[in-house]
């Protein structure tokens, strides 16, 4: 039971800044991800948080004591790594029972809470199971009995089910996932990962070359990225960005890219120059009378729905669209983007404007 | 290009059956991707065409024409791995240019540097063909190893998993292209892959292996529309599709066992009352992890649904399938 509070930390490894000042809080209880490609800072980050790695500067607080430059051990915290290390010449009992002996509880109160966690964890019959022989999952489950049997403050994990394969790494998610709601401890987890991160997360943080982009509730960061890059991390497709060089003043809903119009959420902020125009893949409706035009060059099915990609004056769009629609490759449609899902971005600095849609989730770390 | 046949072909390592008894046929110009778990015998497939082993029992021909007994060399295949194998010492355009510097070919050196550079195009390492083949990321050595079996023009390209070390953007860059790439050249491609989304996006046909036999064979819509067992439709579709007992709902023809519902078969607001157990927002859609009847589900929902954990929705099936108890397929 924590709140973790990250406040202006920043870590330099010589002249490199793995990761710049940042700022963000993790509530008590929640699964917070952290999210972002290799190099991100993202296991940096985790690893200040905690302490196994100490910031250049800024505070970290844990329930309100400031923590920032105390080692793992002081924090009473648990870390799950993707490499889950048990004790070969054990059994499955004492492999979980390790951390609670070597603590100094005597075996009798130690067994108790072993039985205990197998019981949460669904493994109680095999205690008595040498590690060697188990399945992967198994392994999983018995790396996290050890972590949550001190019952610790906090959990960390770094990317705990990187190393299994799609299907398997689906079912333990969720039961992560079941676990944390039962156990209802504060939980950080790195991953690169971003539909494990929308499918598991309470909140999520994107990073991306050491600067936290934006932090906030799933669909939110979703629905309104703060940044380009957020815009195209996030979705599978990502984005479309339509680039064009143009105006637009505070107040307007209205944009011109080429000869067509489009409507959007108003603008809280006027811009001119190199802009960007995003829109989903799901917010774009094929429509042969609209008058923005483009030619289909792929279909892929995907079962309830398949993506057309299309050939556009402003470059390759993707729209996602029920799979029994007809799309065939070399037709050329119209599109209509839904004007109430667009967000128009500063193509320099990637930043996204402010509408009347998006204020508000907009929060930079 | 070439039409490839498996007639029977069974392969056991030890006591375990890779292959038992598969027949299939690759259709010349099609891509055909084989699914299963691990362990369902597509990557040994594999090696029986390529002729890196060789089956205990039945044949395998190109193109007509029976393989048994000779080597990899002699079969004109070109394999991609997922792990990539480059030639350290060589730069990027010289591992590319290799397989057509082979003194069987004698192709003349300026049709070797149109391929090599229209491929190197293709995949988007144009501006690193004089690099050193150790200087690349991980995921531009397996660009090159790809890239080196697109040079060729052989029978088949054998292919184990080669995107599957690569970032999700540049996957899906990939995928588009290596369908078109097969559209226009004709290329024939048997392909093994542990993702779906490849799967359903880039093959022409879909091999369903279970325990070393294909059970299904057909256009990714007819496997994902039309499975012929529980095992089958469990490849394709995400969230997977649910099955639950046939007694659950009214309607189930009289030897069903299972009735398999996939979230577009599960029609909401009607019928009986579930629990929401969990919602996840993934974006451009939600999950609904329901339970109906003590039993858990999970459905599809539109993306700003006001639905939470602890409330109810009404579900009831909409043109689902049934299974009888082996699993078979009935309705």
């Amino acid at each position: 039971m924590a709140q973790i509070r990250i406040e202006n930390v920043r870590k330099e490894f010589g002249a490199f800044t793995a990761v710049e000042s940042s700022s963000f809080t993790v509530e008590d209880g929640e699964f917070f991800m952290l999210l972002g490609p290799s190099g991100c800072g993202k296991t940096t980050t985790l690893r200040m948080m905690a302490g196994l790695e100490l910031p250049t500067s800024g505070e970290i607080y844990i329930d309100g004591e400031e923590v920032g430059q105390k080692p793992a051990s002081q924090r009473d915290i648990a870390f799950v790594f993707q490499m889950f290390a048990l004790y070969p010449h054990m059994n499955v009992g004492k492999n979980i029972g390790y951390p609670l002996i070597s603590q100094g509880m005597s075996r009798a109160d130690a067994r108790k809470k072993v039985v205990e966690v197998a019981r949460i964890l669904g493994i109680e019959n095999i205690l008595n199971r040498r590690v060697g022989g188990l399945s992967g999952g198994d392994r999983q489950r018995v790396a996290l009995g050890r972590a949550i049997v001190r019952e610790p403050k906090a959990f960390f994990m770094d990317e705990p089910l990187g190393a299994l394969d799609a299907e398997f790494r689906e079912h333990m998610s969720e039961e992560l996932r079941a676990l944390h709601d039962r156990m209802g401890s504060t939980t950080v987890y790195v991953t690169h990962d971003q539909l494990e991160a929308m499918q598991m997360g309470d909140k999520i943080v994107v990073m991306d070359q050491g600067v936290v982009e934006q932090f906030g509730v799933p669909q939110e960061i979703y629905d309104w990225p703060a940044t380009r890059f957020v815009a195209q991390f996030i979705g599978s497709p990502p984005m479309n960005f339509l680039d064009f060089h143009g105006a637009v003043d505070k107040g307007t809903s209205k944009v011109t890219l080429g000869e067509t119009e489009f409507g959007m959420p108003p603008l809280l902020e006027g811009a001119r120059g190199d802009l960007i125009f995003g829109v989903r893949p799901e917010h774009i409706r094929l429509d042969s009378v609209a008058p923005y035009k483009g030619r289909i060059v792929a279909t892929e099915y995907l079962g309830t729905t398949q993506i057309v990609s299309l050939d556009t004056p402003n470059g390759t769009i993707k729209a996602r669209i029920e799979s029994h629609e007809k799309a065939r490759v070399g037709d050329v449609t119209g599109m209509h983007f839904d004007p109430r899902t667009v967000t128009l971005f500063e193509a320099a600095s990637g930043r996204a404007l402010l509408s009347e849609a998006n204020q508000g989730v907009l929060h930079h770390g | 290009m070439a039409e490839v046949t498996l007639t029977g072909v069974s392969k056991a390592f030890g006591k375990d059956v890779a292959l038992d008894g598969l027949t299939i046929t690759i259709p010349d110009g099609s891509f055909v991707v084989l699914l299963g778990p691990t362990g369902a015998g597509k990557t040994t497939t594999l090696r029986m065409v390529s002729g890196l082993d060789v089956p205990d029992k039945g044949h395998v021909s190109i193109g007509g024409q029976d393989m048994t007994g000779l080597t990899p060399a002699q079969r004109d295949v070109a394999m991609v791995f997922q792990q990539y194998s480059l030639y350290p010492h060589l730069t990027v355009r010289q591992n590319l240019e290799f397989p057509l510097k082979s003194p069987l070919h004698k192709t003349p050196q300026k049709e070797i540097d149109l391929k090599v550079n229209e491929v190197a195009g293709i995949l988007q390492i144009s501006h690193k063909l004089d690099n050193k083949a150790t200087a690349l990321s991980g995921g531009e050595m397996q660009r090159v190893s790809i890239g080196r079996a697109l040079v060729r023009n052989p029978s088949i390209y054998l292919m184990d998993e080669p995107l599957s070390s690569l970032d999700a953007k540049l996957r899906a860059d990939l995928r588009v292209e290596m369908k078109s790439i097969q559209a226009k050249a004709g290329a024939t491609i048997l392909y093994v892959t542990h993702d779906q989304v490849e799967a359903m996006t880039m093959a022409t046909h879909v091999g369903v292996l279970d325990h070393g036999k294909l059970v299904q064979f057909g256009t990714p819509r007819e496997i994902y529309e039309e499975p012929v067992s529980i095992y089958a439709a469990s490849r394709l579709g995400q969230p997977r599709i649910n099955i639950l007992p046939a007694s659950l709902f009214s309607g189930a023809p009289e030897n069903a066992v299972d009735i398999g519902l996939r979230p577009e078969q599960i029609k909401q607001g009607e019928g009986e009352s579930s629990l929401v157990r969990r919602v996840e927002h993934l974006g451009d859609q939600t999950r609904l992890h329901l339970v109906f009847k003590d039993h858990n589900l999970i459905t599809v929902t539109n993306a700003h649904t006001e639905l939470k954990s602890g409330d109810t929705v009404k579900i009831c099936p909409r043109n689902p399938f049934y299974f009888d108890a082996n699993g078979a397929r009935i309705a």
